[in-house]
């Protein structure tokens, strides 16, 4: 009889039968239990809330937009000034090498996914702590927020191609058909991006210096993905030392596509590959497993 | 009639530390970690208490449960095991329907987004489907009374506007099950009826209510069926009439008076015990009606254990009918600037007249020492005693010769000046 009751139930609102089988039964029925010892990533959980993760990121994106002043231009202002400041300091005085591309556009085309990378860190990463009223009182798949925080800065780094595709124009380089392959090494960036966040924004429920520690972070960091320098022009050995950073090979690999510059090599790459996959789950890891405290201790 | 909820020994435990600070600061963990290291002491020691402990119970559709307990007796935890916030320490349960809370109505309102932005953000938040929300829009919008500010950010809203529009959205929710924490339900006194009206909407079309609440007429009147919780134990569970009495006359009633006859027992630590709490009027005799024009005053028997502690002082917390803090206050003399010799003390705190507005008040005590950045109770008890201040209307009250309720958390009678121009 039990069993029965679980599926249907006799006079159900009209309102219920639109919906679709899949959804009720997932609304029906919930099982409260204790933290499981080994946390799991519920896919079919997330697929089930995928409305509210495109809500969560176009709250993000309409509110940024709306509270500053100048607004969409700080998505190009950013990434340009630094870009200007980068060819002076690096570039003239300091004569980086630039895979004998011009430095502006070297380290412009360097620059966005490396921004994207650091903003999607820094605001994923804050995502639970800043979203402290939801975490307290609605239920719902918590990892949902860094997610979020990691779709937000996309929005930015469309804008800032723009500037890019001038500066290709201005120095009359070409892409290679490498450029198709330019989305899946930003959705290494991302899966990198989202690894680190998923374990900082964890720790950020519990102790509040993160916020402190990722600027200094992202600094060091950005020396150590060849965002200012060809990482190819340094000795073989810290290359392969250097190809742990993921966003070493996003960076190279954005630059084969956009700028026709030499391809990232497979063994660096597959590195790269293998360090994104262990930072995510990692942070997935950890993440699952504070995610049961997170009401309690936030 | 089929089941809407069962829990099987739901249990949660918490761990003193995670309840007392809310966030510590790494430097903190380490120096704690650097602690135990030179202690040789290698075990994590918290101090855990368990905030619900095997709490098990069914609840039929369609039937309206209330949960009263003392503060801390793990009302609010149950609700939260319920919505998911948090997850049980043990045990289990299983809801059947689509949950919805008054908990949360407003969350995620976003003050720069417009109204139009926020109900369809909300609802997501509440776990509506985009179309959904989109059927309900007007009706919604309608409901609100905001129609002409829909578009506008709702950081120009008034509050009362943006309460209305929150609450339009959780209206529209439609839960088979409605979980309603009066104790965390924030708002004004409008807010509150307005979901209790709701509630009582929802339970006489047959959806299944389970609602905590500190008002035990609110609860005998709803209330099919209640739970007392005492310090996370299901103690009774019967016809609403038959617990909210044997509550009344047991841990929750009026009680102005509190002794605590076990030294051993008594609340308190290593320093301090606390001895006895009363409510007196000026004459030194016990109360349980305070005049509003008159003080009342909250005594405090407390006993020193030994010498060299921390200087302690005596606190009181005031709480109204809807659990308002009314104020915290601490007796601040000098006498307590240094740790106070060992012996027996009697503290009472003189609340003046005319300052409370009338209903009932509920006294929290303690015997606290500094602990930056927060007071450090060493002894204290929740609920200690309580007291109804009355106003007998004879017109010298801050009601004047008005009859009806004055809001507000305080009632002071103020001094008005006047001039004619």
């Amino acid at each position: 009889m039990a069993d029965t009751e679980l599926e249907v139930r006799d006079g159900v609102p009209a309102h219920e039968t639109e919906r679709s089988q899949r959804a009720q039964r997932i609304d029906r029925v919930t099982v409260i239990k204790p933290a499981p010892r080994w946390p799991h990533l519920d896919l079919r959980e997330l697929w089930h809330y995928r409305e509210l993760l495109a809500r969560l990121a176009w709250r993000d994106i309409a509110v940024r937009y709306k509270q500053t002043s100048i607004g969409v231009a700080w998505a190009i202002l950013q990434p340009f000034l630094t870009m200007v400041v980068f060819t002076f300091v690096f570039g003239r005085f300091a004569n980086f090498p630039s895979k004998d591309v011009p430095y502006p556009i070297f380290v412009y085309s360097a620059l966005l996914p490396w921004t994207y990378f650091a903003s999607s860190v820094a605001l994923a990463s804050s995502s639970l702590v800043s979203n402290r009223g939801l975490v307290t009182k609605v239920y719902f798949p918590r990892i949902l927020l860094p997610l979020a925080g990691v779709t937000v800065p996309i929005v930015d780094f469309v804008l800032a191609l723009s500037v890019l595709f001038g500066m290709m124009v201005w120095f009359s380089t070409w892409p290679s058909l490498a450029i198709f392959l330019a989305p899946l090494f930003l959705a290494m960036a991302l899966i990198a991006a989202l690894g680190v966040a998923l374990f900082l924004s964890a720790v950020n429920v519990r102790y509040r210096d993160v916020p402190y520690a990722i600027p200094f972070l992202m600094q060091i960091w950005l020396y150590l993905s060849g965002v200012v320098y060809a990482i190819s022009a340094l000795p073989e050995r810290w290359q392969w030392l250097l190809a742990l950073n993921p966003m070493t090979t996003v960076i190279s690999g954005f630059q084969w596509g956009v700028l026709g510059t030499a391809p990232p090599e497979l063994g660096k790459s597959l590195v790269g590959v293998a360090a994104t996959a262990v930072f995510v789950v990692v942070g997935l890891w950890y993440f699952r497993r504070s995610e049961p405290r997170f009401a309690d201790t936030i | 009639m089929s089941v809407a909820i069962v829990t099987e020994r739901l249990s949660k435990q918490y761990r003193i530390g995670e309840l007392q600070s809310t966030y510590g600061t790494l430097r903190d963990s380490l120096t704690a970690a650097a602690r135990r290291l030179a202690r040789r002491d290698h075990g994590v020691h918290y101090e855990e208490i368990w905030a619900l402990r095997d709490v098990s119970f069914e609840v039929q559709e369609g039937e309206v449960l209330g949960v009263i307990g003392r503060n801390g007796a793990g009302k609010s935890t149950l609700l939260k095991i319920l919505t998911r916030i948090t997850t049980p320490t043990s045990g289990r349960a299983e809801i059947r329907g689509r949950v919805g809370s008054l908990l949360e109505v407003g969350t995620g309102f976003h003050p720069e987004l417009t109204g139009r932005e926020n109900v369809l953000l909300n609802g997501s938040v509440l776990g509506m489907k985009r179309r959904e929300i989109q059927r309900k829009f007007a009706e919604i919008v309608e409901f609100s009374g905001v129609e002409q500010f829909i578009d506008t950010p709702v950081k120009r809203y008034s509050s009362g506007m943006s309460v209305r529009l929150a609450f339009a959205v959780a209206a529209h929710l439609e839960p088979e099950i409605l979980l309603v924490d009066e104790v965390l339900a924030v708002g004004d006194a409008e807010f509150q009826r307005r979901c209790l009206g709701r509630m009582e909407d929802l339970s006489e079309s047959g959806r299944t209510v389970v609602f905590v609440s500190h008002q035990m007429q609110a609860v005998a009147q709803l209330c099919d069926r209640v739970i007392l919780l005492q310090k996370g134990s299901a103690v009774l569970d019967g016809p609403s009439s038959d617990v909210v009495a044997h509550y009344l006359q047991t841990v929750g009633g009026s009680s102005s008076v509190r002794a605590w006859a076990d030294l051993e027992t008594a609340p308190g630590d290593d320093l301090v015990r606390l001895r006895a709490a009363r409510v007196v009027d000026e004459n030194g005799d016990t109360v349980d009606a305070a005049d509003v024009r008159y003080p009342v005053g909250i005594e405090i028997a407390f006993t020193v254990l030994r010498s060299g502690g921390a200087s302690l002082f005596p606190k009181i917390k005031l709480y109204d009918m809807r659990r308002n803090v009314v104020f915290n206050a601490m007796d601040t003399s000098p006498r307590w600037r240094r740790p106070a010799a060992p012996g027996e003390y009697v503290s009472t705190a003189w609340i003046p007249g005319n300052l409370l507005n009338e209903g009932l008040m509920s006294v929290d005590v303690s015997v606290c020492s500094i602990g930056a950045p927060k007071l450090h109770p060493h002894a204290g008890s929740n609920d200690a005693v309580s007291f109804h201040v009355q106003d007998l209307g004879e017109g010298d009250s801050a009601k004047g010769s008005f009859t009806g309720q004055l809001q507000g958390v305080v009632r002071p009678l103020l001094e008005w000046t006047i001039e004619e121009r």
